[in-house]
């Protein structure tokens, strides 16, 4: 029927689809612009071709280095907070007593800010990666325990019932009624955790290192290699934003009921 | 036959609860008695007690005045013998409808057999709903989940059925058509049930006789035997006995705002 106005229709939905990219390409381009048109130096402001340059003027092998030195810190502690987490939430939901006891704790842990603590950490574990892992941990294990533990008690009362009405063993409660209702929960928070790892990995770098990426920024910027610690920097939020995607995707794929419904 | 029609199945004597010491009462003085295979049908205001009637008899809850007896024994914790049909029908989400209607077995056991698996197909196909065993809860209609939630109960084979308003979250088409399907079911395999509903003519259509119960604390208003003849169909309803009874239910718990 409206054969003419087809095109522009498609057009147009293209161009609703692509928007976000759009609006980031634009921005980039209008960066790019400020820094010729206003001939901002590359030691103030680097122009993202300058960036760009700078990537690809450290070697491939060497980029891969500091990447793996961040990102096994950042998983580690991640797997770390998730193997602590979890079992500590299910302990503070099936006993008051050890509520009562770790919340106060953790309400301290989580309000000590880590950065200040992380010097400490060093001093205490040495400069290796059991001091970088711990402090990871300690950044990302809190929303764990705090979705983890949501979840569990915002299961309906009436699937309790149903456990309770078949006077089930309370272990099974909780791994086939609890603990599954809490997996969109706990999603939310490994969503955070995974972003709050690479946090903690760069901290613990920036305390103490000879490799990572944390370490490759700030060693480029006492240098003032400004265009390279960008690049470091874009590298890095990349890589951390592929880390949320992947929790998204390892959600999609083994648990794809508790995604929200679209309609 | 009729020895067994007359002698109390469930039986409630002066059973009332409070749910702290100091609370008021949410029920009192409740004694009925219900005899096998019966369906009794429990309609009041809502808040006056009777999911809190339900969780006593399925032993969910101890009530704090009198007792509950099936059989002659004191209810004192969870049956084998009950099934719990709840509002809403309560699926898991996480599992296929298939697996939701053997989680009882999966649940209390750990694990089920295939004899078990092949009990649960029986049951989908008496629901109609083979062809959504694989599927997930929330892929089904409301009617459907529902009906899930029915053969879930009745996996373990219950002499007792325990309703929670099991039908509240349907619409009234829906709602007619699962009440016959019930009807049927209970038919083919009598239960003892307990229907709790704040439809009256549910209640009417459905049951041997209506506990008419008073707003909180919830007392018994009334006993009311529904002798209107069985297999009952929506031709029931246009006799003038189910207008008679539901008039009569009506009056104990007119509120002038709530249409019923």
């Amino acid at each position: 029927m409206n054969q003419t106005s087809q095109p522009k229709l498609w057009l147009a939905q293209q161009a609703n689809r692509f928007a976000p990219a759009l609006f980031f390409i634009g921005l980039v381009l209008l960066w790019e612009l400020i820094c010729r048109v206003g001939k901002v130096p590359n030691y103030i402001l680097p122009s993202p071709s300058a960036i760009i340059t700078a990537f690809f003027n450290v070697e491939f092998s060497r980029w891969m280095i500091h990447l793996w030195a961040t990102l096994r810190v950042a998983l580690m502690g991640f797997v770390l907070s998730i193997m602590i987490a979890i079992p500590l939430s299910i302990g503070m939901m099936r006993s008051q007593l050890m509520n009562r006891i770790l919340y106060p704790a953790l309400i301290v842990i989580q309000s000590t800010p880590v950065v200040a603590v992380a010097p400490l950490i060093i001093v205490l574990l040495g400069t290796d990666d059991p001091s970088r892992v711990l402090i990871t941990c300690l950044i990302t294990f809190f929303p764990l325990v705090v979705s983890t533990t949501t979840g569990m008690l915002e299961t309906p009362p009436e699937m309790i019932e149903l456990s309770q009405s078949l006077r089930a063993p309370r272990y099974r409660e909780t791994w086939q009624i609890r603990i599954p209702y809490a997996i969109p929960h706990i999603f939310s928070g490994l969503r955070v955790s995974i972003t709050l790892a690479i946090i903690g990995a760069v901290v613990a770098e920036f305390v103490a290192a000879e490799e990572g990426l944390g370490y490759f920024i700030q060693f480029s910027t006492s240098f003032f290699k400004i265009p390279q610690a960008f690049a470091g920097l874009i590298f890095l939020s990349v890589i951390s934003l592929l880390l949320f995607k992947s929790v998204q995707w390892i959600q999609a794929w083994f648990f794809p009921w508790s995604l929200p419904k679209k309609k | 036959m009729d020895q067994a029609k007359n002698s109390a199945y469930v039986s409630m004597k002066g059973v009332g609860h409070q749910y702290a010491p100091q609370a008021p009462l949410v029920v009192k003085d409740i004694d009925l008695d219900i005899h096998r295979h019966e369906f009794v049908a429990v309609v009041g205001p809502s808040g006056c007690g009777k999911s809190t009637l339900l969780r006593m008899v399925s032993g969910l809850l101890i009530p704090s005045q009198g007792e509950v007896s099936v059989f002659n024994r004191p209810v004192t914790e969870p049956r084998d013998d009950v099934g719990i049909v709840f509002q809403k029908a309560n699926l898991l989400p996480w599992l296929t409808v298939r697996k939701n209607v053997l989680f009882p077995l999966k649940h209390k056991y750990g694990s089920y057999s295939a004899a078990d698996e092949k009990r649960a197909n029986e049951l989908l196909e008496m629901a109609g709903l083979t062809q959504f065993a694989d599927k997930m809860p929330d892929e089904l209609s409301g009617g459907m989940q529902q009906r899930v939630g029915i053969i879930r109960a009745l996996l373990l084979n219950p002499d007792i059925l325990l309703m929670d308003e099991p039908f509240s979250a349907l619409d009234a088409l829906t709602r007619e058509q699962i009440g016959f399907d019930l009807l049927k079911i209970w038919r083919e395999h009598p239960k003892t049930v307990l229907f709790i509903t704040h439809s009256i003519s549910e209640a009417v259509l459905l049951s041997d006789r209506i506990l008419v119960m008073s707003k909180r604390p919830g007392t018994v208003l009334d006993l009311i035997e529904v002798d209107l003849p069985r297999p009952r169909s929506s031709k029931t309803i246009n006799s003038p006995r189910f207008a008679e009874l539901t008039d009569l239910i009506r009056g104990y718990i007119y509120e002038p705002d709530v249409p019923a």
